[in-house]
């Protein structure tokens, strides 16, 4: 075995293996050579969650025949070797954010990904022993080979992602194959650049800008390309990058390629490719969701009616249904607080028997269950998967104080326009209070929840006295919206009582309080442990400042849905 | 309005989604039955003609003959005015003829007719029926009536399909050019002008029932041309417009604009706005359809028979019906009958049409329709564009497009029925009848799921059963120059002691013309049957 630089071989020679020479070249500019042969190989990297598996002796026993050798720009296929690290450092960080996005459960994903990710990149390296012939050609095959799969993958996996029955087992495929792919680069860049330089400097110089490549990808991803690119352009940015090396290469080893200019043509095809990809990716990465959410997704997943995720962040824990936050733990107090008391208050007897609609994540449950008058609570809420989380997922189940589990908790998963209508009360069965907190009116299914109609059956359910509360929206965002849900209150016979309240995390929150009789509002808070409410905040809460005031609106009907186009152009303005 | 994966699966290409992990299964037909509607029964009796005769003759003051809408409406009437000797005959299990409905685990749904326009204050009896029904929530400040909200049609109410995209409406916006928009305006303008329109009686040009529509000849006259030839004579040849006027003919009429009459397409536009820039009347509906209004007029039938009949007769005692069930023949001997069968079957068991038949008879033509109800276990994926509705229509299919039944109860997830709807709209319609008469459920399924499966890909994998209706002679159709023919003007005229209902005497068939000849029939029986 020799790391001596080689004298250039006759063209003919280099068909068996190594770079085959176009032209001559003097001797190697490496200088020390020498000591080389009385190094030993470098261990191989242990445990570093991005190591490559580096040439172990097999592969040095490999290059015991010595191999023709050209002079090759060694410096920068040292870069190359660093965008290559950097590139595929990004791609398992990516599968992994996506894992975690889309199928929820970090832990597990990162996991999955890095393990697979590592065992596929020795899976490549051992493989790379098989590869013979042109090494030059080789290496800008894998290397565009990369940036195909690598640059795809984050796109392809968000487009199958709702039409895949097996969404884990496409995404670690494709971990599986940029891990082998990468695998296959730097064994394959060493054996380009054996014979320029003494092994250990070698060993020494790739490693040095693989780890550096996979340090940059560390800092770049959480600070640069996520927030700033979204998952799927640094994906395709990634896969440019590849492309990239691949022209780049094209040049650098042009002396070692047969047709430099083929290779130089699909590389340049790629990357253009990848470029309109990153290009017209850019509509849809203001949508996609990892620019959607601030804070790291500790839960996300798929219930049969809509997307559920949970982010956790320095301020506690957020909400998000199909996109749209549903509280924060920083301060749901404020919103669930102004929410349930109120009505409780207004009930001209302590309430007993307390209907919740919507609220499934348990809060309102939470704030009712502090009264002792009350006996029994039923909850109806569309999505089994929603109140089970309420039940189970430790986060939510300590903020809701393990309220869907108490006894007097009784969980109904139907929709609500449905269940008032097929479940009226038997006599004496009516409810002393009904809270009515469901996610704002954004499309038709849940406009229906806001009509006339609804307000009208909701009367039916309520006992002589009793007293009702409805999330109405922001009077400050969907001002027409808000109104318009007190005005067709009214026209279903209520007496209402509109009320607002600054909640952070939405801005200026609305509510509409209402009897089937007139009345006064509350004015004394309840002695419990509140938060929030006392008896000033109460009283603001029924006061209107001037730009969120009363405004002539339609009275929302199931056959005009009003409230969904006044929600739908309110809402524009502010996204 | 879409979801963020719909959103994400349409910008990144549909076609690469399909691309892994997809088990491909063989299709197969989902399993279902053909209904009967009684045309079997209905065909042996009407065309073998020789039926032995019953032994006796059982009095009643009224006998209904035909359980579909007009019938039913007879009896109701008739109850209403205090007339309960009364019976109604009719060949088939079900009753309510075309407009019957269904009901399984998942849903009601409908089997024929599944809506009625809301009443205007001028429609007293449609109003009182539905008072009777709880349907009626109060009345505005013009005294009309206002219907349940939940009964008047739920927003979205309809949309349309093209080029792999949803849009609201039926008229097909997207793409529209100037000029067609244009045309669309002057269109609009002409069914304003129609719908502000009075007699010097003041009678509207165009207004359910047929029967309170000015006869002026300015509006009558309209019903020589076709809507086709109506619409170029005005140069309205944009073909988003021109579909949706083919659009309404097939719905309504199962026919194209070229062989309706201009005065059936007006009045689908006009007759539901009660004036000039005047939102139309809201349309009605319930899951399964108008059933409940048959369930509710059957309700007043105090005795059904099911019964083929074969003759009427006058006599000097009184009209004689000979029948025939299961048990063999029956016959009744009634002060009045009320015939309320299409006029085609009128024709060959009613003997003094028989006789008439010879002279000239009213041009009639039926209408053949297939009605397919798929239940299905979970709903469509939504694609990009405007949300589900009740009515989804596919932009240039032969097809009507479908309902979902579960729309007007808020039923938003989970399984539901679709009623899909085909007219055949060959002017030849026994044709059309002979060449489908011999498909069955299956291929009737395939070609429900073929047509939808365009705007709902992975439908197949969601259907769990499709059954199926073909009504032969499903309804008369408003061919150029049937409605104001005097021989249908002529042919609601009672002939002794025979009266006549049904909506081939309107010339369409409509609940509300079945229901306007009903309570036309009961009032002159309870007249006739004061005065005698």
């Amino acid at each position: 075995m020799s790391d001596e630089p080689k004298p250039t071989a006759p063209p003919s020679a280099a068909e068996s293996s190594g770079p085959s020479a176009a032209e001559s070249s003097g001797p190697s500019a490496t200088e020390h050579s020498e000591r080389a042969e009385r190094m030993a190989p470098p261990p191989v990297p242990q445990a570093p969650g991005h190591a490559r598996p580096a040439p172990g002796p097999e592969a040095s026993a490999e290059r015991a025949a010595p191999a023709p050798v050209t002079r090759l720009p060694v410096t920068a296929l040292y870069l190359n070797v660093f965008v290559v690290a950097t590139c595929g450092l990004v791609y398992e960080l990516l599968a992994g954010t996506l894992g975690s996005y889309l199928l929820g459960d970090s832990v597990t994903q990162f996991s999955l990904v890095i393990g697979l990710y590592l065992s596929a990149m020795g899976a490549g390296a051992w493989l790379s022993r098989r590869i013979e012939g042109n090494l030059a050609q080789r290496f800008l095959d894998v290397e565009l080979a990369v940036a195909v799969v690598g640059g795809l993958a984050v796109p392809v996996l968000f487009l199958a992602f709702p039409s895949v029955d097996h969404f884990q087992l496409l995404l670690l495929s494709f971990v599986f194959a940029i891990g082998v792919l990468v695998g296959l680069e730097i064994p394959l860049l060493m054996r380009l650049l054996e014979g320029q330089l003494a092994f250990k400097d070698l060993v020494s110089r790739v490693l040095t800008f693989d780890y550096i490549g996979a340090l940059v990808a560390a800092l770049l991803f959480p600070l640069l390309l996520v927030p700033k690119l979204g998952l799927v352009r640094t994906s395709l940015l990634m896969g440019v990058a590849n492309g990239l090396v691949a022209v780049w290469g094209s040049y650098l080893l042009a002396s070692s390629l047969r047709r430099p200019w083929a290779i130089r043509a699909r590389a340049l095809a790629v990357t253009a490719g990848l470029l309109l990809g990153v290009w017209k990716a850019d509509a849809l990465t203001t949508r996609a969701e990892d620019n959607m959410y601030a804070d790291p997704i500790v839960l996300s997943k798929s219930s049969h009616y809509q997307r559920i995720v949970i982010t956790r962040g320095r301020s506690g824990f957020q909400l998000f249904l199909n996109g749209n936050l549903q509280f924060s733990s920083a301060d749901e107090y404020r919103y669930h607080e102004a929410l349930v008391h109120p009505a409780m208050l207004a009930a001209t007897t302590p309430p007993r028997r307390v209907l919740v609609l919507g609220g499934g994540d348990g809060l309102a449950l939470r704030e009712i269950l502090a009264y002792p008058s009350v006996r029994e609570v039923t909850l109806v809420d569309l999505d089994p998967a929603m109140t089970s989380l309420a039940r189970t997922f430790p986060l939510l189940s300590k903020l809701n104080r393990a309220a869907v589990s108490d006894p007097r908790v009784r969980i109904v998963n139907d929709d609500a326009m449905v269940w008032v209508a097929e479940h009226p009360p038997a006599r004496g069965q009516a409810w002393d209070a009904i809270i009515v907190d469901f996610p704002d009116p954004n499309n038709y299914a849940l406009g229906k929840l806001y009509t006339k109609l609804f307000y009208r059956r909701l009367a039916a359910q309520l006992a002589p006295g009793g007293a009702v509360a409805v999330q109405a929206t922001s009077p400050l965002f969907a001002r027409r919206s808000y109104w318009c849900i007190v005005e067709t209150m009214r026209a279903a016979g209520w007496s209402t009582h509109p009320y607002q309240v600054a909640v952070p995390s939405f801005g200026v929150w609305g509510y509409v309080l209402a009897r089937r009789e007139d009345f006064a509002p509350p004015e004394r808070v309840p002695s419990l442990p509140l938060r929030f409410l006392n008896d000033t905040a109460l009283a603001g809460m029924f006061r209107f400042s001037a730009d969120i005031g009363p405004l002539e609106v339609e009275v929302n009907q199931l056959d005009n849905q009003a409230l969904v186009r006044y929600y739908e152009r309110e809402w524009q303005r502010w996204e | 309005m879409t979801s963020r994966r719909d959103f994400l699966t349409l910008l990144l290409g549909a076609p690469m989604a399909a691309w892994a992990c997809r088990a491909s299964r063989p299709p197969t037909t989902p399993p279902g039955q053909l209904l009967s509607t009684g045309a079997e029964l209905g065909h042996r009796w009407v065309r073998d003609g020789r039926a032995p005769a019953p032994q006796t003759f059982t009095r009643h003051q009224v006998v209904v003959v035909g359980g579909g809408v007009a019938g039913l409406t007879a009896a109701w009437a008739l109850a209403r005015r205090g007339v309960r000797d009364c019976v109604v005959l009719e060949l088939d299990e079900q009753l309510g003829g075309t407009a019957r409905g269904a009901s399984s685990a998942v849903t009601p749904y409908p089997w024929g007719a599944h809506y009625i326009v809301a009443p205007t204050a001028a429609q007293h009896e449609l109003t009182a029926l539905l008072t009777e029904l709880g349907a009626i929530e109060g009345y505005d400040d013009h005294g009309a009536p206002i219907v349940d909200e939940a009964l008047r049609c739920r927003e979205p109410e309809e949309r349309i399909f093209y080029r792999g995209r949803w849009y609201e409406g039926l008229y097909l916006r997207a793409g529209a050019s100037a000029d067609d928009l244009r045309q669309l305006d002057v269109f609009q303008a002409e069914i304003d002008r129609w719908a502000s329109w009075r007699d010097a009686s003041g009678a509207r040009a165009f207004t359910l029932p047929v029967s309170q529509c000015s006869q002026d000849p300015e509006v009558t006259g309209l019903d020589r041309q076709s809507f086709a030839a109506w619409l170029d004579e005005r140069e309205l040849r944009s073909p988003r417009l021109r579909w949706l006027c083919d659009y309404a003919c097939r719905d309504d009429y199962g026919l194209l604009a070229s062989s309706t009459s201009a005065w059936a397409g007006l009045f689908y536009f006009a007759a539901r706005q009660t004036g000039a820039k005047v939102d139309p009347q809201p349309v009605v509906t319930w899951p399964d359809g108008n059933f409940p209004l048959v369930r509710h007029l059957a309700e007043a039938a105090v005795t059904r028979v099911r019964a083929v009949v074969s003759s009427v007769t006058q006599g000097p005692d009184g009209a004689r019906v000979v029948a025939h069930t299961d048990a063999g023949p029956v016959g009744f001997l009634a002060e009045r009958v009320i015939v309320a069968v299409p006029r085609f079957v009128a024709a060959k068991i009613v003997e003094p049409l028989r006789a008439a038949a010879a002279v000239a008879s009213a041009p009639s033509d039926y209408g053949a329709w297939a009605v397919a109800n798929l239940h299905l276990r979970d709903r469509p994926r939504q694609v990009m564009g405007a949300p589900r509705a009740w009515d989804n229509v596919l932009y240039q299919s032969k097809s009507l497009g479908y309902v979902t039944a579960t729309h007007q109860q808020g039923r938003d997830v989970g399984p539901t029925v679709l009623t899909w709807y085909y007219p055949f709209t060959d002017d030849d319609a026994a044709g059309a009848r002979r060449a489908i008469s011999g498909a069955g459920q299956p291929e009737w399924a395939e070609t429900a799921l073929a047509d939808l499966s365009r705007a709902h890909p992975g439908l197949r994998d969601l259907v769990t059963r499709v059954d199926v209706a073909f009504w032969g002679h499903g309804m008369i159709r408003p061919k150029v120059g049937s409605l104001w023919h005097p021989q249908r003007l002529a042919a609601a005229t009672p002939v002794g002691r025979i009266h006549f209902a049904h909506t081939d005497l309107s010339g369409m068939a409509l609940f509300e013309e079945a229901f306007d000849h009903g309570n036309r029939a009961a009032r002159e029986v309870a007249l006739a049957l004061a005065t005698r």
